[in-house]
């Protein structure tokens, strides 16, 4: 079988050779401090536009909580010159798909279009970066409209309460704490004038990064950049907050909760760890993201086959560690007993299988193996420019910058097995745990 | 209609475009996305589009084998998809995976009411996708279903089911194509049920298996990096595995009248879920399909723009999400409208919608609305194409479907002959309130307590 593999993998080389041949990005800036970037990717016609405002909950604190996320839906409520929902209607009739999205470091806005019409999605997102008009009436309605997707997202959904509550608690001096929604009672008082502060402060070019993946020219691109955001007034835009996490170890933390409307428990383990950004060196990063990737990386790694496959003690195992943010990050993991009474014995395993990342070195066989499922996922991700414009803008409002991606490839095959031991022995540690258990206030079985 | 002939051009040429990976195809050509379709053993269609940008290659298997053949065990269906990839051929799932993963390839299955698909994933390059068409043909062809293996899987599902019993959106679901189907195979949740998950063993599930996953009830859709005779070997390999079997069963028409037209369900939560629906299309009406798209559209299905979403959101703050979504399936699918709104302003939620509805079979549309509908439709179909997945899909429900070679083509055409008269037609023949089942499940608003944070 070894032999088998061997040969496997090695065939494989030739083909994964091209994973490297990721088109060239093309940069521009224009004189308002706005960043251009641009990809080319001609098989389809089609184009997406992302333009990311660096800015999010991560910028945010109690009482304002929520307010990067109020501010992006009041972006389609219409400016100076267009009414609500215009932007909508013009982008539905030329066939777009369009929306937005905000996370921890970023507010995002994006359309996608036969490549031939993306000027639209230009002229209306130039427009609205300096002249939103701001409305009460639209905001009050806008408002409720928040408060049930909180309800929706949150409040109706014992695993998102839970979660929300475990963050909390897993965080500790960052403002990765905080929901991106906001907290409740914040979303209560919230009043317009936050919003248009918020909007004055960070929404100015020099803050935001236009991503360009598709179908197009770059310098056609770069013109049409000109011609749009090149009449919005440069402004001074705020400098991101410090937020990074203790430095030392912040000690062992547990959250229980007991729910009326769960029926199922749930485990969640979460180590403070460094992100890219704010690792010492990117190494660590790298050798922590294939440590997840060893754990859960597909099928055969050793959570699904140990835990689920192997004692059977868990109906599903996974662990994560979002690199690509811009304060300090979490190594999670989370996962679900097969029966109710099983939360500490999953801990338990989960802990052990931690250990075992600290005490003994990942084998050659298992490491080539998650190398080759992530080279192969770099060839796959070629298939999707909404990734590829996510994964650029990701790393330019994260403060890591896009050439971290023709990075990616060679930074992957330089882990070793001795880094991932080192990284898991320094970040994968008792005093950096938080440990939260959700149960059912039934035993699941209603 | 002038404006509207142009952009059929422009837009069929980027569909060609996207299909084959030119990007240049000059716009007066206005031909048809390049989809080849071929029979292969035992009568099963073949769709292919080649796609030589990305080096690899996706290939579907579809059966007529999803939760509407489950009978008497529901679950059944997705149990056996489930387990198809954990052991075959003398391997267990572990080995599987770790040969699997050695090639870079990734395998997935998924069921829904009308079928089973099983996704491959691979590289194109020879060495890797021929290891991994191998794996391939075991997991489809002598999955070993072992007890251990059904077991788990089992006891996932039983799970799985238990979290749906937290959403009382899912709740409503449920109780909806229980409502909108009564006897008929479709009121099969695809989830399964307690009891019928209790009631499968390893027996049934193979069973399952030697009976629906055969060469006569499969359809494969493959796009990727490969010329035309190696799509054909690789579908004749893929199919030579299994045995030539039998096609599926037709299923019955769905019942005129639903059991019920309104369910209440008791929920604690802070917002009610609704859902309200009826069995509407099925695949082959296309006369009165693409009329009830364009509805469908403007009704609730076209997302920012859509009247539901301006009636229950912009201009009433009732609700985050509502929408509207039209199923077409073998025999009639559903036209379901869903939202969820604040418990205490559900009766609100519930005129707003049904008054919604009641102007649509009233009114109809306007020909304004048809031709900004109709704009968005086309406009956005070469989006639906623009990558090898979103090719891989359409492909995968032709070959359900089994829908001829020009199907891709003719969508624009069929779209731009959608009038204002052919919508009040299709909506008389198929938008019937009275016939409509309404699902509410939500808190009791008197005895509501404290919100939780």
């Amino acid at each position: 079988m070894t032999l088998l593999y061997r040969c496997a993998a090695a065939l494989l080389l030739a083909g994964l050779a091209t994973a490297a041949e990721a088109a060239e990005i093309h940069e521009h800036e224009l004189d308002n401090g706005l960043t251009v970037l641009v990809e080319e990717d001609h098989r389809a016609g089609v184009a997406v536009s992302m333009l990311w405002y660096h800015v999010g909950a991560s910028y945010e604190h109690r009482p304002i909580t929520g307010v990067s996320h109020a501010l992006e839906h009041m972006m389609f409520k219409g400016t100076e010159q267009r009414d609500s929902g215009e932007f909508s209607r013009l982008i539905s009739r030329e066939g777009g798909e369009h929306n937005a999205f905000t996370a921890r470091d970023y507010t995002a806005y994006y359309e996608m279009l036969a490549a031939d019409r993306l000027e639209l999605a230009l002229e209306l997102e130039a427009e609205r970066m300096h002249q939103l008009a701001l409305d009460q009436a639209a905001f009050e309605r806008e408002m409720q409209v928040i408060r049930e997707e909180r309800r929706q997202r949150v409040a109706d959904s014992p695993e998102a309460r839970a979660f929300e509550r475990f963050n909390a608690t897993a965080y500790m001096a960052s403002p990765y704490r905080d929901p991106i929604i906001g907290w409740r009672h914040d979303l209560a008082r919230m009043e317009l004038a936050d919003l248009a502060a918020w909007y004055e402060r960070w929404y100015a070019p020099a803050n935001a990064t236009l991503v360009v993946v598709g179908d197009v020219e770059p310098e056609a691109i770069f013109d049409m950049a000109e011609r749009h955001f090149g009449a919005v007034p440069a402004r001074a835009a705020g400098s991101p907050p410090e937020g990074r996490e203790i430095d030392t170890a912040p000690g062992k933390r547990q959250v229980e909760l007991t729910l009326d409307d769960a029926r199922v428990p749930l485990l969640y383990l979460a180590y403070n760890a460094p992100s890219l950004a704010t690792a010492e060196r990117p190494r660590d990063a790298y050798a922590l993201l294939m440590a997840a990737e060893i754990l859960d990386g597909g099928s055969s790694a050793r959570l699904p086959a140990r835990l689920v496959r192997g004692e059977g003690i868990a109906t599903s195992a996974s662990a994560s560690y979002s690199a690509v943010v811009r304060l300090d990050t979490l190594f999670s993991l989370v996962a679900r007993p097969s029966d109710a009474s099983g939360l500490d014995g999953l801990a338990e395993a989960l802990r052990a299988e931690v250990r075992r990342l600290r005490q003994e070195p990942v084998g050659e066989a298992e490491l080539q193996r998650a190398v080759t499922r992530l080279m192969a996922s770099e060839v796959y991700e070629r298939d999707a420019p909404m990734g590829r414009a996510r994964q650029l803008g990701r790393l330019e409002a994260t403060g890591i910058g896009w050439r971290e991606r023709e990075r990616f490839e060679a930074r992957i095959r330089a882990v070793t097995p001795a880094d991932i031991q080192r990284v898991a022995r320094r970040y994968l540690q008792p005093e950096r745990l938080t440990i939260g258990r959700l149960l059912p206030a039934d035993d699941g079985e209603a | 209609m002038a404006a509207r002939h142009l952009l059929y051009a422009v837009v069929a040429a980027l569909a060609a475009a996207a299909a084959l990976g030119t990007g240049a195809v000059a716009a007066e050509e206005a031909v048809a996305p390049e989809v080849q379709r071929w029979q292969a053993r035992a009568g099963a269609p073949v769709y292919f589009v080649e796609a030589h940008e990305v080096p690899m290659v996706d290939v579907a298997v579809v059966f007529d084998a999803g939760s509407a053949r489950d009978g008497d065990t529901p679950g059944l269906a997705r149990l056996t998809a489930r387990t198809l990839d954990q052991g075959a051929d003398g391997m267990d799932a572990g080995t599987l995976a770790r040969r699997l993963e050695d090639t870079g390839a990734r395998l997935s299955t998924s069921v829904d009411r009308s079928q089973a698909r099983v996704h491959l994933r691979s590289l194109s390059e020879e060495a890797p996708l021929a290891e991994a068409t191998a794996l391939f043909r075991q997991v489809l062809a002598e999955p070993t279903f072992k007890e251990a293996a059904i077991e788990r899987e089992r006891q996932q599902m039983q799970q799985a089911l238990r979290v749906q019993r937290q959403s009382a959106s899912k709740v409503a679901e449920r109780a909806l194509y229980e409502a909108m189907y009564g006897e008929h195979p479709y009121a099969t949740p695809p989830a399964g049920t307690d009891e019928g998950l209790a009631a499968l063993d390893p027996g049934r599930v193979a069973a399952f298996h030697e009976a629906h996953y055969v060469a006569a009830n499969a359809g494969i859709a493959i796009v990727g990096d490969l010329e035309r005779a190696e799509a054909e070997a690789l579908a004749t390999r893929v199919l030579d595995a299994l045995p030539a079997g039998e096609p599926a069963p037709a299923l019955p028409e769905p019942p005129a009248e639903p059991a019920e037209d309104e369910i209440r369900i008791d929920f604690p939560a802070t917002q009610t879920a609704i859902a309200m629906g009826l069995p509407a299309i099925a695949r082959g009406e296309e006369a009165l399909e693409y009329p009830l798209r364009v509805a469908d559209q403007v009704l609730g299905g076209g997302g920012l723009v859509s009247r539901l979403f301006r009636a229950m959101r912009e201009e009433r703050g009732l609700s985050y999400s509502t929408a509207s979504r039209l199923h077409v399936e073998p025999v009639r699918g559903p036209w379901i409208v869903r939202s969820s709104v604040k418990a205490e302003r559900t009766e609100e939620a519930l005129s707003v919608l049904r008054s919604e509805i009641r102007r649509l079979t009233q009114e109809g549309l306007d020909a304004t609305e048809i031709d900004d509908a109709v704009r968005h439709l086309t406009g956005s179909f070469p989006l639906a194409l623009a990558s090898n997945s979103g090719l891989l899909r359409q492909l995968s429900a032709m070959a359900a479907h089994r829908l001829p070679a020009d199907h891709l083509a003719r969508y624009i055409p069929r779209m731009e002959a959608v009038d204002p008269a052919s919508v009040q037609q299709a909506l008389d023949a198929r938008l019937d309130p009275e016939r409509m089942v309404t699902v509410i499940v939500g808190p009791d608003v008197e005895a509501t307590g404290a919100e939780p944070e």
